[in-house]
Order: structure tokens, then sequence, then C-alpha cells
């Protein structure tokens, strides 16, 4: 008895109150705290990279792990609509509600792309706010964690400073790095590729890539196989290079153009863990670069 | 620019420390020459070096203005979603349906019949029928409320208050508490939306126990534990204007609910629920209209105690927790009724059946039981296929010595079966077509009844996310 006991305690023990509560929708946003918080924050990721960020479940898991975070780091631009505004309600966690310094977005501090000018879901899975994939440009990462580290100061006041020392350090760091990817990258510029998810926009703003056509219809629609017919006619006259493809796309419609134009399917990570070479937040964007390059061969 | 300037200005500068061979008036004129355009020299350097300035500054400013009007664009795109103006759905579903049996015959043999038979349970109509059509509102009232309503319009050309509720945003220590008329949160699929169901119409289970949902008019309470495993309790007390309840006119509760539903994940893949809950009810006088043995009608209305427990498990898969190619639903609930009360029979209009105008009333116990269980698998994106099996134990209710059973024959023993199968196709999120066949016993031995669904839901509008 006095071992179910224990156990029933060890199961439901309170999560250690040392560090500060990070709940993040995404792992980028998760790898992004991590790298600014250090030891000071305790993250999670509500999705995993092979996940699709837009169809995620309202899980037990989640509303439970809502219900102790200090801070909610989300994408915004209604990435999550579809489930995290459940979680936020069902976590009865006042911290994190919206409009509350626990809820962050981290779409409101960077230059929005794609930001459509009706709204009609006939257009399919229009976001009002614009494209919400913001991680996949590394210059983001600046102005997200920036924005972040003042949002970390502000909810954990104690350690505002080292909040502020983490960010200087990454930010450092960082800035060498995207000179680094950008010199490796010269060669994709001008490059036309054909991608599956419009997740791309703003990795394409950074490299100068150009999209010549998505295998998706419209946004957030499955591919349907007279649209590919169509992506493959165009194909002989636009000439991409490459498809792209996110992780934890299907693989199929992507496949079956390459089979079909001879063109070379590149899986980039599209965040942390997407790949097994994606570990951390630099290692996503050298595998991105590395993949890309290497279908340019 | 600037270094082509200072160019010019140094071979000036040598033109100028030539040797001395011209004489010293001419060379002081010289000297004063070469001061006076090295002079206007630097002043144009100095005025391109501004203009140079004030235009790397305008296009900050311009970089910034830009900036600036996007993410206004964006958090204006926010607002629409949750701020100030309300959040408006609209769910349209509607169906053909087929059925061997005329639908207007539908019973429940050996059950209480449900209240008033409502869009959601089995087929009403046969060809074609509007199923209900819902209207949602929502919108965050304050920092610390949140108000819904959903209306539903039936083919009948009524509007139905479906639920019409207000609820705490993050009261803190993990409570919600929420007021109004609102689907209960016992069971599993009670407080999904039937736009959201998996099958066209209600387990039968929810259609014998609680009148296909059940709807609290009161208040709500959940608490939700701080463990790292997920484990929520629930109290509800209200009125009880909906079945199982009926007809009690009392200050304070008249019904009430309590439930507990504990969850976690097995690896990223595999997502698991399971709650038990229980309903406590007395209504005062709950009646249906029946007919007698010899086919007379009668009123027949129960008071006494009702009580419901309800056990209920879901599990989900998806390979990675990627729904999105692959995924597997399975989802049981098993209900059991015990009611002990007073039952009274009576005629209706003047049929002299059941002992007339004064008619009998005498003690009755019933203990019922029944369960559904349900798989729903998407073999390749946007296609699904799924079965239900659907079965019901009335048991034999226990009379007091006065009431005669074949005044009774809705309360003869009975245990309705049903099997659905079903296959849908969602062009998108917000449209799903499917098609359903059940084969249903519910109205007693030797009378099946084959159904035949071809039904749409289509949401359109701002809409909510889903519950898990």
């Amino acid at each position: 008895m006095r071992r179910i006991l224990l156990a029933l305690v060890a199961v439901l023990a309170l999560p250690a109150q040392a560090a500060l509560n990070v709940l993040a929708t995404v792992p980028e946003w998760a790898a992004l705290a991590q790298e600014i918080g250090g030891d000071r924050v305790r993250v999670a990721s509500a999705t995993t990279a092979l996940q699709d960020p837009h169809h995620i479940d309202a899980r037990p898991s989640l509303i439970a792990r809502a219900r102790n975070a200090d801070l909610l780091l989300a994408t915004g631009a209604e990435l999550e609509v579809g489930w995290l505004p459940v979680v936020q309600r069902e976590s009865g966690n006042p911290r994190i509600q919206s409009g509350q310094p626990g809820y962050f977005e981290a779409a409101g501090a960077v230059r929005m792309l794609d930001v459509p000018a009706r709204l009609d879901r006939a257009d399919g899975d229009v976001h009002a706010a614009g494209n919400p994939h913001i991680q996949t440009d590394p210059r983001n990462m600046l102005v997200v964690g920036e924005a972040l580290s003042v949002r970390l100061a502000q909810v954990d006041p104690a350690n505002a400073a080292a909040y502020r020392a983490g960010y200087a350090a990454f930010a450092g760091r960082w800035r060498a790095q995207i000179k680094r990817w950008e010199a490796q990258a010269a060669p994709l510029k001008g490059v036309a590729v054909v991608s599956q998810h419009k997740a791309w926009v703003y990795l394409y703003d950074w490299l100068g890539m150009r999209e010549v056509a998505t295998l998706e219809p419209k946004p957030g629609i499955e591919p349907s196989l007279a649209h590919l017919a169509k992506v493959r006619e165009q194909a002989v006259h636009n000439r991409p290079r490459m498809v792209i493809r996110a992780a934890y796309n299907s693989a199929r419609p992507a496949e079956w153009l390459a089979t079909e134009t001879r063109l070379p399917v590149v899986v980039l990570p599209f965040t942390v863990g997407g790949t097994p070479e994606a570990r951390d937040l630099s290692a996503l964007f050298d595998d991105t670069v590395a993949r890309l390059l290497k279908a340019l061969q | 620019m600037k270094h082509a300037s200072i160019g010019v200005l140094a071979a000036l500068g040598a033109l100028a420390s030539l040797p001395a061979s011209a004489a010293d008036a001419d060379l002081k004129a010289l000297r004063e020459e070469i001061a006076q355009m090295k002079n206007a020299y630097e002043q144009r350097i100095n005025a391109l070096e501004r203009r140079l300035v004030q235009a790397e500054g305008t296009l900050v400013q311009a970089k910034a203005a830009a900036e600036t009007s996007a993410k206004q664009v964006a958090r204006a795109g926010d607002g629409k979603a949750t701020g100030f103006n309300p959040e408006i759905g609209l769910n349209l579903q509607g169906a053909l349906t087929k059925t061997t049996l005329d639908p207007a015959t539908w019973t429940m043999q050996g059950f209480v019949p449900p209240g008033e038979p409502d869009e959601i349970g089995p087929p009403r109509r046969r060809g074609f029928t509007a199923q209900e059509t819902e209207l949602t509102v929502s919108a965050n009232v304050d920092p610390n409320f949140r108000g819904y309503l959903n209306l539903a319009l039936t083919p009948g050309n009524t509007v139905e208050l479906e639920e019409a509720y207000f609820q705490t945003l993050g009261l803190g220590a993990g409570l919600t508490v929420k007021g109004g008329r609102f689907l209960s949160g016992i069971g599993y699929q009670n407080e999904i939306h039937p736009h959201a169901w998996d099958f066209a119409d209600a387990p039968l289970a929810y259609t014998a126990f609680v009148g296909n949902k059940l709807t609290t008019e009161g208040v709500q309470v959940k608490w939700l534990a701080p463990t790292e495993t997920y484990l929520e309790f629930g109290l509800e007390g209200g009125r009880d204007n909906s079945f199982p309840g009926g007809a009690r006119n009392k200050s304070g509760t008249g019904i009430g609910a309590a439930f507990a539903h504990v969850g976690g994940d097995v690896g990223p893949s595999n997502t698991w629920r399971a709650g038990l809950s229980y309903i406590a009810t007395r209504p005062g006088g709950r009646s249906y209209e029946g007919v007698d043995g010899a086919g007379l009608a009668t009123t027949v209305s129960f008071a006494g105690d009702s009580r419901t427990a309800v056990a209920d498990f879901v599990w989900k898969w998806a390979p990675n927790g990627n729904a999105k190619e692959r995924s597997f639903k399975l989802q049981g609930e098993y209900f059991r009724r015990t009611e002990d009360g007073r039952l009274m029979c009576a005629e209706r209009d003047t049929s002299g059946a059941c002992g007339g105008a004064a008619g009998i009333t005498d003690s009755y116990r019933s203990a019922q039981s029944g369960f559904y269980l349900q798989g729903v698998y998407q073999f390749m994106p946007r296609w699904r296929v799924g079965y239900r099996h659907d079965r019901l134990d009335s048991g034999t209710p226990g009379f007091g010595p006065t009431l005669v059973a074949t005044d009774l024959p809705q309360l003869a023993p009975f245990k309705p079966t049903r099997n659905t199968v079903m296959v849908d196709f969602a062009s998108s999120e917000f449209a799903r077509l499917r098609f359903q066949v059940a084969r249903d016993t519910s109205r007693g031995a030797g009378r099946t009844d084959n159904q035949v669904w071809l039904q749409y839901v289509m949401s359109l509008g701002a809409h909510g996310a889903h519950k898990f």
C-alpha cells in the first residue's frame, strides 16, 4: 500500500519551481528560449518537427503543461488558432491568457510577408496577419529573440540581467553565423524552386530564391493529381531546380513530381528536430543551407 | 564620391606645393585661389555628406514605417480573431436518408423515451433533410470572462438555444467556472458538437440515457490539478429541464453532475483520456405518451431518483503525432442508470386505459445499461472509415403489485443493438461529406431498420478550436 502511495506521489509530483516554466507551441521558440534563458528556464515544446503545427489536438498532456506554465510562447498570426485557444482556456492559468505578459507571440516582432489583401477561405487556409512560418529566416531569430528577452525579463524580473546577457551573447554568435550562411548560400540566389506548402517565403526572401509553384493548390489544401499535373506542365517553362518540402509534409506529392520531372526532392527540417542533423537552432540553418546546396549539384 | 573629392584635393595640394618660381605676389594670389577652391570643395563635400546622411535617414524611416504598418496590419488581423469583434461561425448540416421502416415509428424498446426527439439522434425523416444549422457567436467579454452562444436552427423552423454561457478566463489555481446553459462535461462525446462527430447520429447510449446530449442550465466548476499528468475534476449543478430530469419546481439545483478525467501521452504517437462521471437528478413527474397492451393511449410519468454513471475512454494514434496522413481513434463509453421511485400510468384522452383518469401509481425500480465502441481510421489524407457498435440492456423493471406489465409495453425488457459503418471525405478541415449505413434493432425483436445516410457538414466563418 505504501509503495502504491509513493508511486502515486511520484506520478503526481509537482514540477520543480526553481526555473521559469516556459511552454512553446513549436520547437524553434523552445530552442530560442533555451538559448536566451539558459538554465534559468525550463522549456518544453507542445509539438515536434514531425507534426503539422496548423493541425494539433488540444491533447490532455498539453492542457496539463499549460496549467503550470509561466510563459507561453506562440508563433501567432493564427498558426495555432485551431488548438491553442482551447489549451489556454482549459488550463485555468491566468498567466498565459492572451493579453497577459505570460503570453508571447513571435509574429508580433517580425515584418510579415504574404499579408493577404482579401480574406476568403476560397483562397485556402489564409492567415489575416500574413504567412506565419517566420522561423525559416534566421534574421527573424534576432528580432524575436530581442523581444523575447525583454518579455522574459518582464515575467521574471529577478533574472532580467541574465536574459539581457543571454540575448546579447546569442545575438553576437548569431550575426556571425548569418554572415557565414549567407556566404555559403550565395549560389542559391535567384534559383527557382517548387515548394509543397507555402512554408518558406521567409527563407526565399532571405536567400533570394524564387518560388515558381506550390504543390498545394491553395495553402492548407491537400495536393490533388490535377493540380500536380499542372505544376509538371509549368515546370517545362519556369524550370525549377528542386522540389522542397518540410519534414512533416506527406512525402508522396513531392516524390510524384520528382519522378515525373527528374527534379531532386529536398526535405528541409523546417524547425529544430526536423532532421537528425537539425539538433539545435544553428544546426537547423546549417542543415537547411547544406541540403539546399546539395540539391544544386 | 567623397574619396574622389579627396583625390582631387590631394592633387591640388601637390600642385600648391610646387617649388616657387613666380613672384611672391603671384604666389600669394595662387595660394589664395587654392585656399578658396579648397574651401569650396570642402563645402561641397560637407553638403554631399549631409545629403547622404539625410538620404540614409529617410531610407531607415521608410523601412521603419513599412515595418510598423506591416505590424499594424498584423495586429488588425489578430484583432479579427480574438479581439473586440465577436467570432461568428456557422455550421451547415444536412442529409439524405433512406430507411426501411418509417422513422415516425422509431422507439427504443425497453427504455423510457428520452424527451422530444431532435435532429442529432436516429433518423427523423426520410429523403432530403436539413439537420441542425448551428450559429455560434463568441468573444472575450473582458480580460476575465468569455461569452459563447450557440443557436440551433432546426428544419422545423424553430430556433433552439443550444448553449449560452460565460466562462472565466484563467481564474487561477487551475479553476474554471462556467455559467449559463452549456453542454455538460460528463462523458467524452457530450461536450463535442455534432458537426465534429465521427458519425451522422448520436450513439444509442447517448440517446437512451441523456436524450442525445446532456445540457446543464446552471453552473460548472472545474479544477485542473497542478500535475504533469492531466487530471481534471468537475462539478455541475443546475435546473433539471432536460432528460433524464424533468418537471420539478424547486429552488436550488435540480440536477447535479460530477466528473473526473485523466489523460496523457504514450510516446509522441499515442494520446489517451479516460473518465468517470455521475449524474444525479430527481424528476418530479417525467412523463411520456404511450399505449397500453390493447393499443389505448396512456400517459406514463415517473417521480423519484435517477442516477447515471458513465465511464468513458478515448485513444488516438497518429504516426509521430501527425494526423494529416494517417490516424486512428478508438472511443467507447459505458452508461448505467438506476431509477427508484413511483410510476403512474393514466389514460390519455379518455381512452380508459390504466384505470382511467385517476390512473394507477406504484413503486418502480430499474437498472439499465448500455455502451458503444467505435473506431475511425484515416487511411489517407482526407479519407476516413469508421465502425461503431451500440448495445443496450434495458434490464427487467421492478413494478409494484398494482402496476400491470401489459399496461406498459414500452418498458418490456429488450436489448437493442445497432451496427454502423461510415466512410467520409473532407475536402478541407471545414467541409466533410459522409456516407453511412446502419442496421438498427432498437424497435424490438423482428423490427430491424436499415438506414442509409448521405450527409454533409460545412463550417464557415470563425471556427473555434476543437476540444480533444
